[in-house]
């Protein structure tokens, strides 16, 4: 075989397969561009004032999104704030108070499972027991409790992500100091996991409000303003989903979709800053 | 100070075993409301019955099963390849200043909320293929083209991760051998990092069958085992989350057997991958 010919053959080949990577790559992008892009333009000529403001009246059709942005704001941070205690508890149990072992190797099992089960699963288990057995009637706090069963993991594996990167002699010089093991996790471990964690929550936050197969059977569709979280309520995607599979007004769909994603990117992009400062703020260390 | 200190761990043990209990919870509860259908129309028949019509008490599920995995195997067509793509270009080609810009970006798209994604494809997609393919749009081609895309953010960020675990002398030695990057990468780092892909394929499959929302919007839902790209399909999630609202008795034991079901498949594929990934580690 002709050595010359091989290697110009395989640099022939590396461009091409280089090109199809760069591809792939601009695809992904453009796609994400595209459906922030086409929902901002056909969303924003509906979106004012008194659109978020006011409560939708003929089923939706006219009318603002008021009961349902009120709604999703509450359930949604009601979810994180269930989810919140557990979930960095797991996390502080499982650095700092238990050895790998079959214990831990048990609560992994659960957490990891917890993660892989579709939101629809999540929706007909919240209703069984929160809505049913438990008796909360469709209301916020029946979804905001299956949520949080649902973002839990994701709580879980980034709050202990962001526990395990704090070095080990700021434990043992809090133990010298003669610190018991509780003081060292509120005031030496926690401080400074604090901005992994938070962006660990918001991350899950961000799964939360965009959320429809799990809250449409636990929250109830509802256009009336909530009063407490023993109301039912229509979050935003749910409202956006029966908009736009029912037909009831295109116009209205696209301007709730464009709240939606605009919720979205402003809470995936305040986690993307928290983790580059902190990020930042590692190297300068170094 | 001693009790207080007993009573934290006490306590930390109980919020740790939460989500245990949870999903014991999810278990119990979906089983239990299930299997009662189970008993009556039969397991096999259940599974392997062609007909759905609850008002008949017709209740087959083989037409969802097989819409659920024929969606799934076109979403991995069009996602695995795509997915890839991005994560082997991140991690092998693009300079560090543009991966990191890259890689965030699109992860953002795991934060798009599912319906939107179901309605880009209900106002774009399925007009396109009606006029495009003929048959009327709502079809497995839509699905697995809104699904394909919906599973780009978990395709791209665990293989990304699986290929950055590959340490940098095996790619230095090949290109000290004279390979060129994509030899390099084509015989040595992608058969390295081969279980974390892999697992990245699992994950992403469970993530488009338990996929709910977007399929609806875009997949006909109707209750036929399809035989074309261009048929409409239903999927196991789709037939609970549209029956839902209304149904009694047996036919809602039957949407919660449904379910079961989808809970057993998805229990297959997330053990699958974990235990792909530990061969890994091994």
């Amino acid at each position: 075989m002709n050595a010359y010919t091989t290697s110009h053959r395989s640099k022939k080949e590396d461009r091409i397969m280089l090109a199809l990577l760069r591809l792939s790559a601009f695809l992904a992008v453009a796609i994400l561009v595209f459906i922030v892009g086409y929902i901002m333009v056909q969303g924003f000529p509906v979106l004012n004032l008194g659109f978020l403001l006011s409560s939708p009246t003929k089923m939706g059709r006219e009318g603002g999104i008021l009961p349902s942005i009120v709604g999703t704001v509450v359930l949604t941070l009601l979810s994180a704030a269930i989810a919140t205690p557990l979930g960095v508890g797991t996390a502080i149990f499982l650095t700092e108070y238990t050895r790998e072992g079959t214990f831990s190797k048990v609560i992994r099992f659960g957490t990891e499972s917890l993660a892989g089960i579709p939101s629809i699963i999540f929706g007909l288990f919240g209703f069984l027991f929160f809505v049913i057995r438990l008796n909360m009637g469709w209301s916020i706090l029946s979804g905001a409790l299956t949520l949080a069963s649902m973002i839990l993991p994701t709580v879980v594996r980034t709050s202990e992500e962001a526990i395990r990167t704090v070095p080990d002699v700021y434990r043992e010089i809090s133990f010298a100091l003669g610190g018991s093991r509780w003081q060292t996790v509120t005031s030496v471990v926690l401080p400074s996991a604090l901005p992994g964690i938070v962006t660990g929550i918001i991350l899950a936050i961000g799964r939360a409000v965009g959320e429809t197969a799990a809250v449409i059977f636990t929250a109830g569709s509802s256009l009336r303003l909530p009063q407490s979280i023993f109301d039912p309520v229509r979050t935003l995607p749910v409202h956006f989903y029966i908009l736009a599979r029912e037909g009831i007004s295109i116009e209205n769909a696209y301007g709730t979709a464009a709240v939606l994603m605009i919720a979205v990117l402003l809470v995936n992009v305040s986690a993307y800053l928290i983790i580059n400062r902190v990020a930042a703020r590692r190297l300068e260390r170094r | 100070m001693r009790n207080k200190e007993k009573l934290v761990e006490i306590l930390l043990t109980l919020i740790g075993l939460s989500s245990v209990t949870v999903l014991g919870l999810i278990i119990l509860f979906i089983f239990k409301e299930g299997l009662p259908a189970f008993a009556q129309v039969g397991l096999w028949q259940f599974v392997t019955g062609t007909r759905w019509s609850p008002g008949k008490n017709l209740l087959g599920i083989l037409p969802m099963i097989a819409g659920s995995f024929v969606v799934t195997a076109g979403a991995l067509v069009v996602g695995l390849p795509l997915g890839l793509g991005c994560a082997i270009y991140l991690s092998e080609f693009a300079t560090a200043k543009t991966a990191a810009i890259l890689k965030p970006t699109i992860e953002l798209l795991a934060g798009i909320p599912s319906v939107v994604f179901g309605f880009i494809g209900l106002t774009l997609m399925v007009p396109f293929i009606r006029n495009f393919f003929g048959g009327p749009g709502f079809s497995v081609l839509a699905s697995a083209l809104v699904l394909g895309i919906m599973i780009l953010p978990t395709m791209v960020s665990v293989s990304y991760d699986a290929l950055r675990a590959v340490p940098p002398v095996y790619r230095e030695g090949m290109l000290a051998l004279g390979s060129t990057d994509w030899q390099a990468v084509k015989m040595v780092v992608l058969p390295a990092a081969r279980p974390g892909i892999l697992a990245a394929a699992i994950l992403a499959m469970g993530r488009a069958i338990g996929e709910t929302m977007a399929v609806i919007m875009v997949a006909g839902n109707s209750t036929i085992i399809p035989t074309s790209f261009l048929d409409p399909v239903r999927t196991l999630t789709s037939n609970i989350a549209l029956e839902m609202g209304y149904a009694t008795g047996l036919h809602r034991q039957a949407l919660f057997a449904t379910g079961v079901v989808l809970f057993v498949i998805i229990s297959i594929l997330n053990l699958t991958a974990r235990v792909v990934v530990r061969g890994k580690t091994r």
